[in-house]
């Protein structure tokens, strides 16, 4: 690093040097020059704890010399006077692209984006010794590819940027980033540290291969790249550049960039996972769940880009804004002062902004909205330094370190406060003249042969518009074109008559008090001759206060931050349901007019007349009271379904990408659903890890997860599996006979790994996807099985067999009747649809009587949805039972609760009313099974997440309070905010057959401005 | 499990006396009515929002002869059904659906129901309703007796016709040929992103909306184009699009146009307007929001089925359910329907969930009966068990709405007596068959 320090400036073509050395040769005489200044009488902001009144800075070089009150200035200083003038730190943005070559092309899609013209792609096709998968490309060093770019420096330091980290955002584990400073010239000697932090992400990027096609697949990914850098020092066989560098990078900080609060807690526990501590870079919404985000202990990287409000003026286009977009256009502004509150330490970045002009205006309102001046200062010069190891030269004003400053005429974060000169390492670059001062004022204008005018100055930088007035006789108001350079002015305006066409001044200021301009008029008929303009008085547009305004009122945060989130969750109560026609789904059958007590979330008792005591009644005369619905086979609360790249993708967790503010949950709940088995989809034969939920509305990810329960993971067999009607057929297996083989082999692997763990212990590479599989032969993890026709049926119990392991569940399961007796020979459940048949060839055979069919033969049958919609009435779907089949009502209600509860191992716990199981429980205004039912109440852990009355309250507030910001949008819009058009956005739907690419969507979200 | 195999066992007596057609794959359509029939002690649904308890309903010759009240059986030489402590329903009309325009859904040989092009008015459902399709028989069973099979995509996607469904072949099967012509309004994509959105070039919304109004504008140009050919004594060129446009302009053929959004249906019932015509609105979701301005223009609409997610995030969890008892509630002519073909087995379920949300029980009757029938045309001759009309009717032991109820014993289309049975039911009986036979 000392040599960077010691490097050179060289600038344009000419050079001049301060004293140091240099490799590089000279075209003609050298030019070294001393390089040493003095800013004197200025108020110095050391950094946001020390401010010095009455100052001097020295500089010598690119050093700072020497700061303080009282310097005397030795000889050889060129002086400049900053009396009245402010000297603050350059800012620091600890996450850019500066200096980097546009990244090609955005991550291709699934089986090529639609298009179907494209190959599978599933090795790297890059040439060299890396890594298998394009996405991991740690070998990326930003200081090999930066290069100065003097458009963006310049645009970045005109808001006061002095320097910079430079990420290559390209991939999942990005290579290593580098801090520059602004200065420009020769790459040579910009660099600050050369290495400041390994990055990463979720995005594969450019990457040409197929895997991952989602944000599960990225976790999974990034952390079998962990193991196999650790295996990676221990074997001989493989020379591998990407993990080789991968582990060299370990000791830097680690920068991992998320698209918000969600991912910010998935990336956090990968780095418990390794004992690795992010900084994250995230994308501005984590105020919305400002405990969580603490609770990682990150600090954070955090845009300034604030939504622009919608149009709403047309009330049916206003529909389409949902109340998460309002709020979140509300409540961004007043990120960085939650985080501030919350004491989380974060730095402030430009990235994301749609304008870097903005930057102010943006910072300004977070300040109007509780961020206090002394964080903000901290979080765009000493933090981000801090984060990127560069404290020791930039972020602050004090001796030794690098001569990057600001010369301002204000506090930096007052609203029109002028930034006049940003001098990066020694250099000077001017953003505003300072030599001129602000012009700004009315003025008493005289032309030759026009007469007397008035002329007003305003705008920003001390004067950059001006209008002309006339009064008396021919009066007239007009703008003016005003352009200034230095002390020069030239002004051109258009009176219409007296005289017709241009009038155009040309001059100087010639005092500064009174200001008065002196120079050349030219009329349109040729005439020439002179003109002075005397300063009168301020111009009436000139802000008068520029004190902060009071902290604005905003709306509150929500729970989840979307429609029918609350700012308090409903509370666990003790319940007594009392007179309810009880379903209890145990011997005791179903009661007639008995009582449910549920207390600490549990039920306590059941029977007749029981004593209330303390507890909250309801009274369910005429209703029916029921255990909660459990979903076997559910999509919804995730970020994805599908990880379809490969053949086999145990790999992968539905656990990591739990959506908690999926609007789906409150929903189902409306349909009575406590208990959902989110899935992986159906693309390959063995998909991904299950994740079991229960529907708490509101809660985080993690606790939405059901505690204690066994693992489970999708297995998949039949058309999709073989690509039969999407992907582009090359993924192998394409038939039934190779769908047989990839379980072969992969439990055959499976073996034989185990063994040599036995053996070998941790000098074998860990394989998290055959971890799974190893799980599953020690009946640590249980299969859920897609399947469809009895030929795929038969044969999976036939491998299950001939290798040794069980298969639990059979979902779909659509051909069950015609195998049903091998199916309760091997005590295999099913888990189907009531009667959905005809959607494809492989269900041309399937019937609705098929759960009767399997339920008498003995078969622990449920129904389950696959499907956002049906999951609303699955106690309906139940009730079909007894339109194809007469299944008794008991048994057919307990198709959708106790049986699901039984094939997911939780009958322990739910799928039935009895004391001590969980009080999952579900008021019904008619027969369950009925069409005519609807869920009055839904409790889950004794906590009502769903009631029909409180439902019809919240939708009554969400009214008001969206009408509040439609007010509010419409007074931004008024007043010259911009806006945008309304756009909602989509509802998230997914089934088994589901595919997308994260990558590409994440892409294209950032693209949709 | 015991009550369980007993009933089983129990059905399958039953069954033994019609053992003839488990032996054969397809079922045959019913001969024609030879003798009148009278039913008597059963709940008639007339399909008008009345009930008639304990009535008699007297048909021959395929058409209904009376419907009584007091009990009495007014022949001698008829047929006697006692039907006491069970209900009669009108036979129920799957609107806008593609069942018998596809089989297999994935499978591509079987897709019959989108042709290429966006002004399709000459393309005919009829022509290509597959009578064969296994998928009608087993709508029959639930009380479905009659649909309107109807070509989609494009713009203009032509005309539906109206068939019951027993028949030999579709000349056979249709009740009224173009009975409508089918349409979608041009819509302005309201959400970004969305399956498919990847590997799209990104379009501003801007765009976006002016894309819809280009497409306005040739749905106009061609609109104004056929009805002026419509005009033409004898034109020059045969353009068989604009013929086929004649009977929407003289009003033989009703025109049916697609929309959801609020806007969509303001301007889709303005349109029809321009030329003459009012429109029939189909999937209508917005259309509680809109209710004044249809009452003003006495629309009908054809509602997609209240089984459906909220269109919006912040939507009533509820509002697909609500939707039609709202409608039908302020006065509209509703017709509820479902998306698809094998998926219509369960529109009884959904006129009940329209019950369970707001409408009254014979009014969601009506909606996928009489007012189904006339939102087709033929509700002079179908649509309700009332005097004159067609014998098309299902008798149900209990509520047919519901499917804890619903359990059809017999069905008569045009006084046919039609065979209940289907794939389905057959293959429940092969393999029960099967492990009782293992169990003995």
């Amino acid at each position: 690093m000392k040599k960077i320090l010691l490097a050179i400036v060289l600038v344009f073509s000419t050079t001049i040097l301060f004293a140091q050395q240099s490799t590089f040769p000279v075209n003609g005489s050298y030019d070294t020059r001393p390089g040493m200044y003095a800013f004197t009488n200025a108020t110095i902001v050391v950094n946001a704890n020390q401010t010095l009144s009455n100052a001097t800075l020295l500089i010598k070089g690119q050093t700072i010399q020497a700061v303080g009150a009282g310097l005397t200035v030795p000889k050889g200083y060129v002086i400049i006077d900053l009396k009245g003038k402010f000297v603050y730190p350059s800012l620091v943005d600890a996450f850019t692209s500066y200096g980097l070559p546009e990244t090609a092309v955005a991550a291709r899609g699934f089986g090529g984006g639609g298009g179907g013209n494209r190959q599978s792609v599933f090795v790297s096709t890059k040439k060299g010794a890396f890594g298998w998968n394009e996405a991991i490309r740690p070998e990326t060093q930003v200081k090999t590819i930066f290069s100065v770019d003097s458009k963006k420096a310049d645009e970045l330091r005109k808001v006061g940027f002095g320097s910079v980290n430079v990420v290559n955002r390209d991939g999942i584990a990005r290579g290593t980033s580098a801090a520059v400073t602004l200065n420009e010239g020769s790459d040579n000697n910009v660099f600050l540290k050369d290495q400041t932090a390994a990055n990463y992400s979720f995005n594969k990027g450019t990457s040409s291969n197929d895997y991952p096609t989602s944000l599960m697949g990225s976790i999974a990914l990034l952390r079998q790249t962990y193991y196999d850098s650790q295996w990676y020092g221990k074997q001989k066989d493989e020379y591998n550049i990407s993990l080789e560098v991968f582990g060299k990078q370990q000791d830097l900080p680690q920068i991992f960039e998320v698209d918000g609060w969600q991912s910010v807690l998935r990336a956090d526990k990968i780095g418990k996972e390794f004992g690795k501590k992010y900084v994250i870079k995230s994308s501005g919404d984590e105020y919305q769940r400002i405990n969580e985000v603490k609770a990682t202990g990150a600090t954070l990287i955090i845009p300034l880009a604030f939504p622009k409000a919608y149009d709403v003026e047309d009330p049916a286009e206003a529909r389409n804004v949902s109340l998460t977009q309002m709020k979140g256009w509300e409540l961004a502004p007043t990120n960085a002062s939650a985080l501030e509150k919350a004491g989380i330490k974060f730095a402030l970045t430009a990235f994301g902004l749609e304008n870097s002009r903005d930057f102010w205006a943006n910072i300004r309102t977070a300040i109007e909205n509780g961020l206090t001046e002394k964080q903000a200062l901290q979080s765009v010069t000493e933090i981000p330094a801090s984060i990127l190891g560069i404290s020791d030269k930039v972020g602050s004003i004090e001796k030794g370190k690098v001569a990057n400053f600001l010369i301002s005429s204000d506090n930096l974060f007052k609203n029109g406060n002028i930034i006049f000169e940003n001098w990066v390492q020694g250099k000077r670059y001017v953003v505003n003249k300072m030599d001129v001062s602000d012009v700004r004022g009315t003025y008493n204008l005289n032309v030759d042969g026009v007469g007397a005018l008035t002329l007003k100055i305003t705008g920003t930088s001390g004067g950059s518009t001006a209008a002309i007035e006339r009064t008396g006789v021919d009066s007239v108001k007009t703008t003016a074109t005003f352009s200034r350079n230095g002390d020069w002015v030239s002004i051109n305006f258009n009176l219409k008559k007296n005289p017709k066409g241009d009038v155009r001044l040309s001059g100087y200021l010639t005092s500064a008090s009174p200001l008065t301009f002196k120079g050349e008029s030219a009329l349109s008929d040729g005439t020439f001759g002179k003109f002075t303009a005397t300063y009168k008085e301020a111009a009436k547009e000139m802000p008068k206060r520029d004190e902060p305004k009071p902290s604005l009122a905003v709306g509150p945060v929500i729970f989840p931050f979307t429609a029918f989130g609350t700012t308090e969750l409903p509370k666990q109560e003790t319940v007594l349901i009392k007179n309810g026609t009880v379903w209890t789904n145990e011997k005791e059958g179903i009661l007639q007019n008995a009582d449910i007590l549920l207390e600490n979330g549990k039920i306590k008792a059941i029977g007749k007349n029981l004593s209330a005591g303390g507890a909250k009644v309801i009274d369910a005369t005429g209703k029916h009271v029921t255990t909660g619905i459990i979903d076997e086979h559910s999509h919804i609360a995730a970020n994805g379904i599908n990880e379809g790249a490969q053949s086999v993708s145990s790999e992968v967790r539905m656990g990591d990408i739990i959506n908690p503010e999926d609007v789906n949950i409150y929903r189902q709940l409306a349909g009575g659903v406590t208990t959902s088995q989110i899935l992986h989809g159906s693309a390959n034969p063995i998909g991904g890890q299950s994740q079991l939920i229960k529907l708490r509305w509101g809660k985080s990810a993690e606790e939405l997860k059901f505690a204690g329960a066994d693992n489970f993971i999708k297995f998949a067999l039949g058309e999709n599996v073989k690509q039969s009607n999407f992907g582009t057929g090359a993924r192998f297996p394409v038939t039934r006979m190779g769908v047989e083989q990839t379980f072969v082999d992969e439990f055959t692997r499976a073996k034989e790994y185990e063994k040599a763990m036995s053996v070998k212990g941790n000098s074998v590479r860990r394989d998290l996807e055959l971890d799974a599989i190893v799980e599953i032969l020690n009946n640590k993890r249980f299969i859920t099985c897609h399947s469809y026709v009895q030929s795929e049926i038969n044969m999976l119990i036939h491998v299950a067999d001939s290798l040794g392991f069980k298969i639990n569940t059979f979902t779909h399961i659509l051909e069950g009747y015609k195998v049903a007796d091998k199916m309760k020979a091997h005590n295999i459940a099913a888990s189907t649809f009531s009667d959905w048949w005809a959607y494809k060839n492989e269900v041309a055979e399937a019937i609705p009587y098929n759960g009767k069919i399997m339920h008498n033969v003995g078969i622990t049958t449920a129904f389950n949805s696959d499907d956002a919609e049906m999951a609303r009435h699955l106690n309906q779907e139940a009730g079909k039972s007894i339109l194809y089949g007469n299944v008794p009502e008991e048994e057919a209600f307990k198709l959708v609760t106790l049986n699901p509860a039984r094939m997911l191992h939780i009958d322990g716990k739910v799928g039935s009313l009895k004391a001590g199981k969980d009080a999952d429980v579900v008021i019904w205004s008619a027969n369950p099974l009925s069409i005519y039912a609807k869920a009055e109440k839904t409790f889950v852990d004794g906590i009502a997440y769903w009631d029909i009355d409180r439902d019809a309250q919240i939708m009554k507030a969400q009214q008001v309070e969206k009408a509040r910001l439609i007010q509010k949008m419409l007074d931004s819009k008024s007043k010259g905010g911009r806006t945008q058009r309304p756009m909602g956005d989509a509802p998230r739907l997914f089934n088994c057959e589901t595919l997308f690419n994260y990558s590409a969507e994440l892409t294209e979200k950032e693209n949709a401005h | 499990m015991h009550t369980n195999m007993k009933n089983y066992l129990f059905s399958l007596a039953l069954s033994a006396t019609s053992l003839m057609c488990f032996a054969q794959a397809n079922i045959s359509p019913a001969p024609k009515q030879s003798k009148t029939i009278a039913i008597t002690g059963a709940t008639i649904h007339v399909g008008n929002g009345t009930v008639i308890e304990n009535g008699t309903l007297l048909f021959g010759n395929g058409k209904i002869i009376s419907v009584r009240a007091d009990g009495q059986v007014p022949q001698d030489d008829v047929v006697r059904i006692n039907a006491t402590g069970k209900h009669i329903y009108p036979g129920l009309i799957a609107a806008t659906t593609n069942l018998g325009l596809v089989e297999i859904d994935a499978v591509k040989a079987t897709l019959d129901f989108q042709e290429i092009g966006d002004f399709n008015s000459h393309i005919r459902s009829i022509v290509a309703y597959n009578t064969d399709s296994k998928v009608p028989a087993t709508l029959r069973s639930n009380g479905v007796l009659m649909a309107q099979p109807t070509p989609q995509g494009g713009t203009v996607s032509g005309s539906s016709s109206v068939v019951q469904l027993d028949a030999w072949n579709w000349e056979d099967a249709a009740l009224r040929k173009d009975d409508a012509m089918h349409m979608t309004w041009p819509v302005t994509p309201r959400f970004r992103g969305g399956f498919g959105g990847f590997g799209r070039a990104q379009t501003s919304p801007e765009a976006l909306a002016e894309r819809t109004q280009a497409a306005i504008a040739q749905l106009t140009t061609f609109f104004a184009e056929a009805k002026a050919y419509s005009e033409m004594g004898k034109p020059e060129v045969i353009n068989t699009r604009f013929e086929a446009m004649k009977r929407v302009f003289s009003g033989d053929e009703k025109l049916f146009i697609a929309a959801e959004s609020q806007k969509d249906i303001v301007a889709a019932v303005n349109f029809g307007k321009k030329f003459g015509i009012s429109p029939v609105i189909t999937g209508a979701d917005e259309a509680y929001l809109i209710v004044d301005f249809l009452k003003e223009n006495n629309i009908t609409l054809v509602v997609k089925q209240p089984h459906a997610l909220p269109n919006n995030i912040d939507d009533d969890v509820n509002m697909p359910y609500k939707n039609a008892a709202v409608l039908a509630n302020a006065g509209l002519n509703v017709v509820l329907s479902i998306d698809g073909y094998w998926q219509q087995r369960n529109l009884p379920f959904m006129a009940g969930t329209v019950t369970a949300w707001g409408l009254d029980k014979e009014k969601a009757l009506s909606t996928i009966t009489l007012n189904a029938a006339k939102a087709m045309g033929i509700d002079k001759t179908t649509g309700s068990i009332e005097t004159g009309k067609d014998a098309t009717f299902f008798i149900s032991a209990g509520d047919a709405l519901d499917m804890r109820t619903n359990k059809v014993e017999q069905a008569f289309i045009q006084g046919r007596d039609i065979n209940l049975d289907n794939l389905h039911k057959q293959l429940d009986k092969k393999f029960s068959d099967k492990y009782s036979a293992e169990k003995k």
